[in-house]
């Protein structure tokens, strides 16, 4: 048996894998999108319409499909900084030579990450609670008059964003603090001896040396975060009055609720065209931050 | 000479096979061979504790059935039956919400029942609430068997209205609208009533009172420009905008009854299940302070809109006898007397009524009453999705983003595009299967 062959065989198990449940469900999806497919069409296939582009024209004049993509770029706007610096600002205090009991804190601030959504959500809910939360109660000691966190439109997209840089920063930390690790020492002296400030090594060393992985993990964050869904499922519902519907809660709502998988899969193939040009974009910026 | 690349062609195809066979095996072995007599029943929410405190006694009648109940939470019901559909993968039967009837019946997925019942010695069309039972006509074919009913109508605090002057529960809007007033202080946060945004019933319950219905020509179009429904809207709307009730979700309401209790709402707009939930959490002594009372109308005694589940046979079952065979088991009168003891799930046949506690509890009276002036929602596929839309379009009308004019213009646009396909259907279809 040739080599080339034999790797083939080693090969074949992955590849039916990948083709069956992802490439295979891809293109079906795909295939889905440019017709009507629902309910109807599930009870006699006669009832199936060839739409072509239809259901993503139709999409692009809803006003709904807008405001679900708005409410997605709000949370990633302001969402991914946001949890990159308080990522960023963890680990540097987890790097920091003067910390104790550093596996603890590190286990700690680990800990959001590994426990589910919708048991921390519960949690959550009861600390944003309008009458009995801890939230309103700590402002109130302070002078400020209760929120209605989750039930005000204005309020209920950053709660959730707060929630969410909560539960996630972790992950991102473990990663920058392996980033942080891995800059040589020495690096850090120079600078001390040519006299430098705190301030200036992080500016002039930490930063850049940093950058590849902030980039990598911007890049994560990033995609992680256009595809919101738990977080408004469980803590709202998607309101109030849809202030917290995301475009994947949309995409939810159309194929499992309503069952129309023609609209769903278009809204899905919006969302990975979307998040394809963002990243692409990402990188871009990254690598021309590379050579200048 | 062979060309041995083609061989190795040849050989790879034919392994290729090969795999593909050990995986169709696989997958072969995980469907279950079931017993012949085993029927696999589905509930919904917390039925299905009390169905399986049922069955031994079935089980005892018929020891050559045995029955498997499956647990759905309602979250998830409505989506798992129409995988299960989709899957080719469905029950013998199931209880169904009234709303979801229609869907399943355009489905084709559901046996008619019609043969059945008029030879049936236990299930009497006569013996159930009228309306009820019509809801389960669709197009004049039969398709379930009303199990229970439920409306919702008016939880009341008795004493804080004899406090503010009135004897009895409201008869008509404008009586509910001055007692609202009377009952309400803001300031207090203090609310006449409860009546959260995210919740359609309500509205839907003021809109079925109307002579109009809500969608218009055979189910094609969205009827919510009819005057009737704008004064329904308006005064849902303006219950919100005189402050009579908080502008929040049931999310937010959170503890409902504690605070009913403590007087923060005079009314609660709910369902029979809240009677049960109140005796539970309200202390025995204070029982005469509350009550329940028939919906109020535009100027008289109002209708509530038709709820509960029918229970169901699907057109896939291998065991439709034996299916048939549990439905009238649990349609007998006593039985339906034990699943109201067990659950407080109300009979959908009157003469369950005529004994035990439903006959004497004052709380269940007006549950009765209402039930005979029910009206269905329209019966179309598309209604659950309608009426999640109309009740978004309401929470903006009740944010004072739109005007109830603006509201009904819009409610109607959305609905016209969800029918789009409807009518479609209905001026191509072949099969009548597909218009109910």
């Amino acid at each position: 048996m040739s080599p080339q062959r034999a790797a083939w065989w080693f090969l074949a198990p992955a590849m039916v894998v990948l083709g069956v449940f992802f490439l295979l469900p891809v293109i079906a999806a795909l295939g889905l999108s440019l017709t009507d497919y629902d309910l109807y069409a599930l009870a006699d296939i006669r009832h199936l319409r060839f739409v072509a582009l239809g259901n993503y024209w139709d999409l692009l004049h809803q006003k709904k499909f807008w405001s679900a993509l708005g409410h997605t770029l709000y949370f990633v706007i302001v969402g991914v900084p946001l949890s990159l610096m308080v990522s960023l600002g963890a680990a540097l205090l987890l790097n920091s030579p003067l910390v104790r009991c550093k596996a603890f804190f590190r286990t700690a601030l680990f800990a959001p990450v590994v426990t589910t959504v919708v048991a921390v959500a519960v949690v959550w809910r009861y600390i944003y609670n309008t009458k009995y939360g801890l939230l309103n109660y700590a402002l109130g000691m302070v002078g400020i008059h209760p929120v209605d966190w989750l039930g005000d439109p204005h309020w209920a997209m950053p709660s959730i964003i707060l929630f969410a840089v909560w539960k996630n920063f972790g992950y991102n930390m473990i990663i920058l603090l392996a980033g942080l690790q891995a800059i040589q020492k020495d690096l850090y002296e120079a600078a001390r001896i040519d006299g430098a400030s705190a301030l200036q090594q992080f500016r002039h060393i930490t930063l850049p040396m940093l950058g590849p992985t902030l980039l990598m993990v911007g890049i994560l964050t990033v995609s992680g975060y256009f595809q919101l869904f738990a977080e408004p499922y469980v803590m709202t519902e998607g309101g109030p009055l849809q202030s917290t519907t995301s475009v994947l809660y949309l995409m939810y709502n159309e194929g499992f609720k309503w069952w129309n998988f023609g609209t769903a899969s278009a809204v899905a193939f919006l969302l990975f065209v979307i998040m394809f040009v963002v990243t692409a974009l990402m990188l871009r910026l990254g690598r021309r931050g590379a050579t200048a | 000479m062979p060309d041995p690349s083609r061989r190795d062609n040849a050989t790879t195809r034919q392994t290729a096979f090969r795999l593909l066979a050990v995986v169709a095996l696989l997958l072969a072995g995980c469907s279950s061979s079931k017993d012949a007599r085993t029927l696999t029943f589905w509930t919904i929410g917390r039925e299905g504790e009390a169905v399986v405190k049922l069955l031994p006694e079935f089980e005892r009648e018929h020891p050559d059935i045995h029955v498997e109940v499956q647990q759905m939470p309602l979250t998830a019901a409505h989506q798992k039956l129409l995988t299960a559909f989709a899957g080719d993968s469905t029950p013998d039967l199931t209880q169904l919400g009234n709303t979801w009837l229609p869907e399943f019946a355009a489905l084709n997925a559901l046996e008619p029942l019609q043969q059945r019942v008029a030879t049936s010695a236990v299930v009497k069309p006569d013996d159930y609430f009228t309306h009820i039972w019509s809801i389960n006509l669709i197009d004049g074919a039969l398709y379930g068997v009303p199990w229970y009913v439920d409306t919702r109508l008016l939880f009341y605090r008795r004493d804080l209205l004899k406090a503010a002057g009135f004897n009895a529960p409201p008869r008509t809007w404008n009586e509910w609208r001055s007692m609202l007033a009377a009952l309400s202080h803001p300031d207090r946060g203090v609310y006449g009533i409860l009546l959260p945004t995210n919740e359609y019933e309500q509205l839907m319950s003021l809109a079925l009172q109307q002579p109009e219905s809500m969608l218009r020509d055979g189910g094609r179009y969205g009827n919510f420009r009819s005057a009737g429904f704008k004064r329904a809207l308006a005064f849902y709307v303006d219950t919100f905008r005189l402050r009579q009730a908080p502008a929040i979700t049931a999310v937010e309401a959170g503890n409902p009854w504690d605070e009913f209790g403590r007087g923060v709402y005079a009314f609660y707009f709910s369902g029979p299940w809240n009677i049960g939930e109140f005796r539970q959490r309200l202390s025995a002594d204070r029982e005469s302070e509350w009550a329940t009372a028939p919906l109020p109308g535009p100027d008289g005694a109002g209708v509530g809109a038709a709820g509960g589940s029918s229970l169901v046979v699907f057109r896939r079952s291998a065991h439709k006898e034996d299916a048939w065979t549990l439905i009238e088991y649990l349609s007998r009168p006593d039985v339906q007397r034990r699943l109201y003891d067990l659950l407080g799930d109300m009979p959908a046949r009157r003469s369950a009524w005529d004994g035990g506690s439903l006959r004497t509890d004052p709380k269940v009276q007006a549950f009765r009453e209402q039930l005979e002036h029910v009206k269905p929602s329209p019966s179309v596929p598309e209604w659950e999705r309608i009426a999640n839309e109309m009740q978004l379009v309401a929470a903006q009308a009740v944010a004072g983003e739109l005007t109830v004019d603006e509201a009904a213009a819009e409610m109607d646009r959305r609905a016209d595009r969800i029918l789009e396909k409807r009518r479609w259907i209905l001026d191509h279809s072949r099969t009548p299967a597909a218009s109910p």
